[in-house]
């Protein structure tokens, strides 16, 4: 039992870094109708910014955060302008083999940056190895604070959405792009500030996956996990990437547990499998057809 | 003719290869109500879209007040005063009632302002007030039409350009639909440029009528005039002339006179 209750833990913490990634697809989709496939390079970007910015400016974990989120940010807009709005328009399939481009372009850029290269480094952390013992049960304070911060995290992004001018905007222009324009709206300049956001989003992603995986070129494959998570949760809803995201976490720390070798790897796509299955919109798949 | 908002010079607009306007030129005064008539895919909505910047023209001039405004994107346009309702309502089906009508606020600095004409808006159409906190995909096709132009409304423009307002509505929300444009036009000033299908209501509300076939103006003359011409009451009215032989020529050629 304190077995279990140890393995949710864990798999939950996991299952917010999911969440976060299937969050920034979400976004992206739900504003410009593709997928980018280059969110998990942006976190991997996102996580070495923060290193940097640890190391090499000397700023403590909390500013860290920010200032990786700020630089992601610019870099994301910058995304948007550059590559992806001279191609709007055209079919969907080039917009994602473009996304897939960028993403390989920026493993290449990381592994040529002199100080992060091909190494594996590890991102220094308040909480380190921290443990606090509930009843029998070990738990890491890490996991707690992944666990906390991805709901701080959430509900402000809630409450921008909710309540805030741009954050209804975004939605507006997402639901009804031509009526967006319609109401003077600029919708260009808000597709922009949702890359830059979702790339945010992303960075957070990263700094808190590195004291699992520690920061290398190649951690933004856990994009391929996160993919899942944004399908199970309904592609194109909010608050499904981040039940995906958790789903597939606990799933998969519970595979990993109590099935056979080789299940925890495989377990996320079990899940969406089973998903589409019984529910082929997702869990929170729109019921309003969105018009296009 | 009072001092004219809007006018068009030449102006030529194309879809892909398809040209949809063929050098239309035409005016509306401030402060008036002036219509354009025509059949499916005369290029009325074109029109509309050009002026709003969704469509920016090949050839000729939109201006505003003097000020060319061709070729700006639309939140420009919409800055400038102008604001399109369009057809199909097109509201933000998952938005509350509330929040798409802030968002026709959207362009505006001044919060007083637009509590304001919120106020004035649920005025004009009480069952938004209703519904405000509903998602308005959830309202019937005659509140969506009412919101659409509440929305605009609350951009607080000089221009409204309305397209199809009556679409899909029953005869008796037309009616309804059409006094609240009268009423806006009168209480607010705004100048509006309605675009119909339903010849009779535009002919009845509006002060000035164009009538568009296939991408050219071939007629304008005051409503009350076009409403009296023949081939308006045969072809957009309805109204069966007699032919000289007591029945109607089979196929009868329109010639705007």
């Amino acid at each position: 039992m304190v077995q279990f209750v140890q393995m949710l833990l864990a798999g939950t913490a996991q299952g917010c870094v999911y969440a976060l990634v299937a969050l920034g697809f979400v976004l992206i989709y739900k504003a410009t109708e593709t997928v980018n496939f280059a969110q998990g390079d942006l976190m991997m970007l996102g996580a070495f910014f923060a290193l940097s910015g640890g190391t090499l400016i000397g700023l403590p974990y909390w500013a860290v955060i920010l200032f990786a989120a700020l630089v992601m940010a610019i870099v994301g807009m910058l995304i948007e302008r550059v590559v992806i709005r001279p191609v709007l328009g055209h079919p969907a399939f080039t917009v994602v083999m473009i996304t897939i481009g960028v993403g390989y372009v920026l493993r290449g850029v990381v592994t040529m940056v002199p100080g992060w290269g091909t190494e594996t480094y590890a991102l220094s952390t308040p909480f380190g190895q921290k443990v606090l013992r509930v009843g029998g049960a070990v738990i890491a304070v890490q996991e707690l604070a992944v666990i906390g911060m991805t709901a701080a995290l959430c509900l402000v992004l809630y409450l921008f959405f909710r309540y805030s001018k741009l954050g209804v905007a975004m939605q507006a222009s997402s639901q009804n792009q031509l009526a967006a324009y319609y109401m003077g709206i600029p919708v260009r300049r808000v597709n922009m500030l949702i890359w830059g956001l979702s790339a945010a989003v992303a960075a957070f992603a990263g700094i808190l996956l590195a004291p699992v995986t520690f920061v290398h070129s190649n951690m933004g494959f856990i994009g391929l996990k996160a993919f899942p998570a944004a399908v199970v949760g309904g592609f194109g809803s909010v608050p499904g990437a981040i039940v995906g995201g958790l789903i597939i976490g606990v799933v998969e720390a519970l595979a990993g547990r109590y099935l056979p070798e080789g299940f925890k790897d495989v377990a996320a796509y079990v899940v969406v499998l089973i998903v589409l299955f019984v529910r082929p919109s997702g869990i929170f798949g729109e019921t309003t057809m969105k018009k296009v | 003719m009072a001092q004219s908002m809007l006018e068009l010079a030449n102006v030529e607009s194309s879809y892909g290869p398809v040209q949809a306007l063929r050098g239309v030129s035409l005016s509306v005064p401030e402060g008036r109500i002036v219509t354009v008539l025509g059949a499916n895919g005369a290029g009325k909505s074109t029109i509309l879209k050009t002026i709003s910047g969704i469509i920016d023209p090949q050839k000729g001039q939109v201006k505003l007040r003097g000020v060319e405004i061709q070729g700006r994107a639309p939140d420009q346009v919409v800055r400038a005063g102008v604001v399109h309702v369009p057809e199909g309502r097109e509201v933000f089906p998952l938005l509350s009632v509330e929040d798409n009508l802030r968002m026709g606020a959207y362009t505006r600095r001044d919060p007083d302002g637009v509590a304001q004409d919120l106020e004035a808006v649920f005025g004009y159409f009480p069952v938004l007030r209703e519904r405000a906190q509903q998602e308005a995909g959830q309202l019937s096709g005659g509140q969506q039409q009412m919101l659409a132009i509440a929305r605009a409304l609350l951009a607080k423009p000089q221009l409204m350009l309305m397209d199809e307002p009556s679409l899909g509505l029953s005869p008796k929300l037309t009616k309804e639909i059409f006094e609240i444009i009268v009423r806006i036009n009168r209480e607010r000033g705004t100048t509006i440029l309605l675009v119909e299908q339903n010849a009779h209501m535009a002919l009845k509300i509006a002060d000035w009528g164009y009538v568009l076939e296939v991408g050219r103006i071939v007629m304008e003359d005051s409503c009350a005039r076009l409403a009296e011409k023949e081939d308006i009451r045969e072809f957009y009215l309805g109204v069966k002339a007699e032919g000289v032989r007591g029945k109607r020529r089979w196929k009868k050629k329109k010639q705007w006179r």
